[in-house]
């Protein structure tokens, strides 16, 4: 069942393709919405050249440095934010004065959309990775510290009597019961985090960069090369599903202390 | 004869929800003799879990002292082990490290503390099931590795809070049988709570019974003089066993409709 849905879904896509080079390529069917046949194309590009600039830019190259410093960017923000989230996270579920003291202002910060701090970032840290790390930080943080403050909040009392009947010290809960319990929280929100990084990271070099996957979609917008916009789109589409897929796998290796519903499967 | 544990003039008052207060236990004295089996039993929602939790040193009473081996008790009770009546394993912790937690805490040396581990383990009878997590569990083993987890640090004092209430009758009755033959091996005291009788008696030398709730308090004692070693399943059919259940039913009944009688209310009210 498993592997002839697998089949449907290449077929879906094949046939998705097939439609678009068939719609867009010039005078292959008679024009329906404009009257020049090269319109289709001028505005959705045409999967033919589009995958030829795919194939260029890895054959010859030129696309993996720009690969690596979004990979980097997306990286730095994801750690980063979670080690923030984390720490915070901890000490607010923590500290009830502190949390009742902050919770208006992070409510402010949350609510802000923060895709509007990137120019600032940017007279901040420059045109290099850093303001991009910022802006992605900013997304994650926010992800991470609500499902860990939720998470301390929420550590059974029961295993807190039990751990400090074993004797645990105030110190050891917060190593062996909150921050465990916490980082589940984190792992749960592993996939939206990554997520926002790469956001982030792509979002900040679309808006002033060098280099990266976005810088590119940029310049080739700036000449209304709309093959390589796509082009840049395809490649950041299946770069963020390889980054889902590592995700999956380090969720498996590290959550296997958790039950997962219904582990045995009809044939 | 040494005392270990004394509740002394125990009141435990909390406040309740939309204002007031709510008088959970009142004055209620209880000792339990070094080595000796004690019982607590009472109706549903009486302040049984309060009581234990104070002897714990988890629950700072409103008035009344705890002494323990006749020392005042401030702050967690390092003497006691505790089993929960609820899901107390930490999840994220396989058997064999959840056995072990309690040595990490004290800053035991690694190997050690697994050999002990794994020896208690097995004297739970689940050698082998050391890197299983919680959940790949069935409830009688989560209690079976609860046991352990007490027992490895080998307290003074065990108190249990209806340890075994969500189990089944027969691995129930397993675990009953277990405990007292763990038990029997080095007498600690024991402080256990249930709400089932027969539970009690078989594995008690002494039933305290409960007043229902609010204020509740001890109405009667007594000692139970089944001889040892017992089966818990076997003893329940025996004279004996049935004429002390008898005469402690007969002083826990009223208690126990009282206690119904409150919940009635408060649920219609």
């Amino acid at each position: 069942m498993k592997r002839k849905l697998w089949i449907w879904q290449c077929l879906l896509l094949v046939a998705i393709f097939a439609f678009w080079h068939v719609a867009t390529h010039p005078e292959l069917v008679p024009p329906f919405v404009w009257d020049n046949p090269d319109r289709a194309a001028f505005f959705f590009g045409e999967p033919v050249k589009i995958f030829k600039a795919i194939y260029v830019w890895f054959v010859g190259g030129e696309i993996y440095p720009h690969l690596w410093v979004t990979l980097q960017e997306t990286a730095l923000a994801f750690v980063i934010g979670s080690a923030l989230g984390l720490g915070i996270g901890l000490w607010l579920g923590l500290t009830p004065f502190a949390s009742a003291l902050l919770d208006p202002y992070i409510k402010a910060a949350n609510a802000m959309p923060r895709v509007v701090l990137a120019p600032i970032f940017m007279v901040w840290f420059g045109l290099g990775i850093w303001s991009k790390v910022a802006l992605g930080v900013t997304l994650v943080f926010f992800i991470v510290f609500f499902n860990v403050y939720q998470g301390v909040k929420e550590v059974s009392p029961v295993v807190l009597n039990n751990a400090t009947m074993l004797g645990a010290t105030r110190r050891q809960l917060l190593r062996f019961v909150y921050l465990p319990s916490a980082t589940s929280w984190v792992f749960s929100s592993l996939h939206t985090s990554v997520g926002m990084a790469f956001v982030g990271a792509v979002v900040g070099e679309y808006l002033g960069s060098a280099k990266g996957v976005g810088y590119l979609i940029h310049m080739a917008e700036g000449s209304f090369d709309i093959n390589t916009v796509f082009a840049g789109i395809l490649v950041l589409t299946v770069f963020a599903l390889v980054l889902d897929f590592a995700v999956s796998f380090a969720e498996r290796r590290l959550l296997v202390w958790r039950p997962t519903q219904g582990e045995t499967q009809p044939l | 004869m040494t005392v270990s544990v004394s509740l002394e003039k125990i009141t435990c008052t909390f406040a309740a929800k939309g204002g007031g207060s709510y008088t959970a236990v009142k004055d209620v004295d209880l000792s339990v003799a070094d080595g000796e089996f004690v019982s607590v039993v009472g109706p549903t929602g009486c302040g049984k879990s309060t009581l234990l939790n104070v002897a714990a040193g988890l629950l700072k009473p409103s008035s009344g002292v705890t002494r323990i081996f006749g020392e005042t008790l401030a702050g967690v009770n390092r003497r006691a082990g505790y089993m929960f009546q609820s899901e107390a394993l930490m999840p994220w912790r396989s058997a064999l490290a959840n056995v072990t937690a309690g040595l990490e805490f004290r800053g035991e040396d690694w190997t050690a503390a697994r050999a002990k581990g794994e020896d208690w383990l097995a004297r739970v009878g689940l050698a082998g099931f050391g890197d299983r997590y919680p959940h790949q569990l069935s409830g009688g083993m989560r209690k079976r590795v609860s046991l352990a987890q007490m027992l490895i640090l080998d307290p003074q004092i065990l108190l249990m809070d209806e340890p075994f209430s969500a189990l089944d009758v027969q691995t129930r009755s397993l675990m009953e049988n277990e405990l007292l033959e763990l038990w029997s091996a080095d007498r600690k005291s024991v402080i256990f709570i249930t709400h089932d009788l027969e539970e009690a008696i078989s594995l008690s030398d002494r039933v305290v019974v409960l007043s229902a709730g609010p204020a509740t308090h001890p109405i009667g004692e007594y000692a139970i003089d089944l001889p040892r070693p017992r089966d818990v399943s076997e003893i329940r059919l025996t004279p004996a066993f049935i004429a002390l259940h008898d005469k402690i039913w007969h002083a826990m009944k009223s208690e126990v409709l009282k206690g119904y009688q409150q919940t009635r209310n408060r649920t219609s009210a």
